[in-house]
């Protein structure tokens, strides 16, 4: 049928590489404004603290970061399964991509926390429910990254790694649930799909702004990344060495 | 307007150290990351102009 | 079968038994990281009685944890993980079978062995059960845990470290539940609901790891 829209089009290295390559700008240019914007709400806007002070205003990396770690991880699973099952190379090299910066991400949550904690509870760390299911995703990924860099062949690297990190999707429900389930410290969820957030609305603002900030940070990276992966893989194959018959 | 001037701001009601020690270091490794992708493109392009160089001498 | 299943636990069995060293290593390394703690943290013998049940804990986890990779490497060696794969008997079977085998050598003597080192850590007698039992309970699904870390590392360089990382993330949860029913016991709180919670652990591990490591065991022999 005429007008049929193929979509698995960008499905291979080939035809994804010059599409990532175009959109890693528009996402880049759209963090600096979403972040721009949030650090404006957040610091201009959002009012002081009634019981905190100043020292709320961390919430506006620390949250943003926190979800930020648990979506990218999710994401990450996806394409890893995605590639086990289907047999796609493109699916693997994403999860590949996503890790990284995920990682990153639950370093900055778990840094900001760490700081926020100090002047909240007195303490730098505890280990509640929340912040030890946070630090296990921290490792998983770190997990992730490690085998893949053990294994030299890239489909078996690909296909161990998505193994790994279906197995420790678990853990991801349990960060969220775990204020729920453990009465502990980390205070529980103001935030929730259903009900209206219990904080002020200024507030609530600019954490959601900081958060698509982050979100499109993370897609510019991941796309320039998976570019750089595919170089890297693909670099015996005709359609990469045509392409690099331009470079310096 | 919450602040009083640029001192208010940076000393952010006590919790300077707190604030821009989260703030500062999340700027920080974002920009890392983004240094340490451009190395690994640079170094990616690199090995392509080497290897065609050994294709065609 | 069974027959296929019953042959395969006999022969680990009797490889282990052919190679007591390997077995006995891992138990003397329970007993001495047990032993380094009340030489690191001091003889005193209200706090050893606190830690115990999770020096215990942690040392058998450590101890689960280097037997490893007895589990998969030799007979990746030898070619008769190849023929494993090839077999009618669903590898997934296969590898419950191994574990089993695996966890009777590595994993029963350190719960048989823990109650005499709670006795180097003053543990009050009432907590022996609780504490053996929880171990009883956790290190099968550590031995099934560590069977897919121990597939997907399957030959990979980095070796031992590099199955600890991927492996102990995943070890945690039975880590707190497992120590953490002594603890209950001991404030009162009863240790019947940890111990519950290990079981389901079993429960859903022994249904589904396995099959995980199957899967594991083809990408890294393939």
């Amino acid at each position: 049928m005429k007008g049929n829209i193929n979509w698995f089009k960008y499905s291979s290295p080939q035809t994804f590489y010059p599409l990532a390559g175009t959109l890693a700008p528009w996402f880049g240019a759209l963090a600096a404004v979403f972040g721009a914007a949030g650090l404006y709400i957040g610091f201009f806007v959002a009012p002081t603290d009634y019981q905190q002070g100043e020292a709320y205003r961390i919430i506006f990396i620390h949250v943003p970061a926190a979800w930020m770690s648990m979506f990218l991880y999710l994401v990450m699973a996806f394409w890893a399964g995605a590639g086990l099952m289907f047999n796609t190379r493109l699916s693997g090299m994403m999860a590949s991509a996503l890790a990284p910066t995920g990682a990153l991400f639950t370093f900055i949550a778990l840094w900001t926390g760490s700081l926020w904690g100090k002047p909240m509870w007195g303490t730098y760390w505890v280990w509640d429910a929340r912040l030890t299911s946070e630090l296990i995703l921290l490792f998983l990924y770190f997990g992730f990254m490690a085998l893949q860099a053990a294994i030299d062949d890239a489909r078996r690297a690909d296909r161990a790694g998505a193994v790994l990190a279906l197995v420790g999707v678990v853990n991801v429900p349990v960060i969220y649930f775990s204020v729920q389930w453990w009465n502990t410290l980390h205070q529980g969820a103001s935030v929730s799909l259903t009900k209206a957030p219990t904080m002020a609305a200024t507030m609530f603002a600019g954490m959601i702004v900081m958060a698509f900030g982050f979100w499109f940070y993370s897609i510019a990276v991941t796309l320039l990344r998976v570019r750089c992966i595919v170089l890297e893989r693909e670099r015996n194959s005709e359609w990469v060495t045509e392409y690099a018959r331009d470079f310096r | 307007m919450n602040w009083g001037g640029w001192s208010d701001f940076f000393a952010m009601g006590g919790y300077a150290f707190y604030v821009w020690g989260s703030y500062a270091v999340t700027f920080g490794l974002l920009v890392m990351e983004i240094v340490l992708l451009l190395r690994r493109r640079r170094k990616a392009r690199a090995q392509l102009v080497l290897s065609r160089g050994r294709r065609n001498p | 079968m069974l027959a296929v299943l019953r042959c395969v636990i006999r022969r680990d069995l009797l490889l282990a038994a052919r190679r007591r060293s390997d077995v006995l290593t891992v138990l003397l390394f329970f007993v001495i990281v047990v032993s380094l703690f009340p030489l690191g943290a001091g003889p005193e013998p209200a706090l050893l009685r606190t830690i115990a049940p999770g020096v215990i804990w942690v040392a058998a986890l450590l101890a689960s944890m280097l037997a490893l990779n007895r589990l998969f490497a030799q007979d990746h060696a030898d070619g008769t993980l190849e023929q494993m794969l090839l077999s009618a008997t669903p590898l997934g079977l296969i590898v419950a079978a191994k574990v089993l085998a695996h966890w009777l050598v590595s994993g029963l003597p350190l719960v048989l062995m823990a109650p005499v080192l709670a006795l180097q850590f003053d543990l009050p007698l009432p907590y022996f059960g609780v504490l053996v039992l929880s171990l009883a309970l956790g290190t099968p699904v550590l031995s099934l845990i560590g069977a897919i870390g121990a597939a997907l590392t399957l030959g990979v360089r980095g070796g031992g470290a590099l199955l600890a990382l991927l492996v102990l993330p995943l070890y945690v949860p039975v880590l707190i539940i497992g120590a953490g029913a002594v603890e209950a016991m001991a404030s009162g709180l009863g240790a019947q609901a940890y111990l519950l919670l290990l079981a389901a652990f079993l429960v859903v591990a022994a249904a589904f790891a396995p099959w995980v490591a199957a899967v594991a065991l083809r990408i890294s022999v393939e």
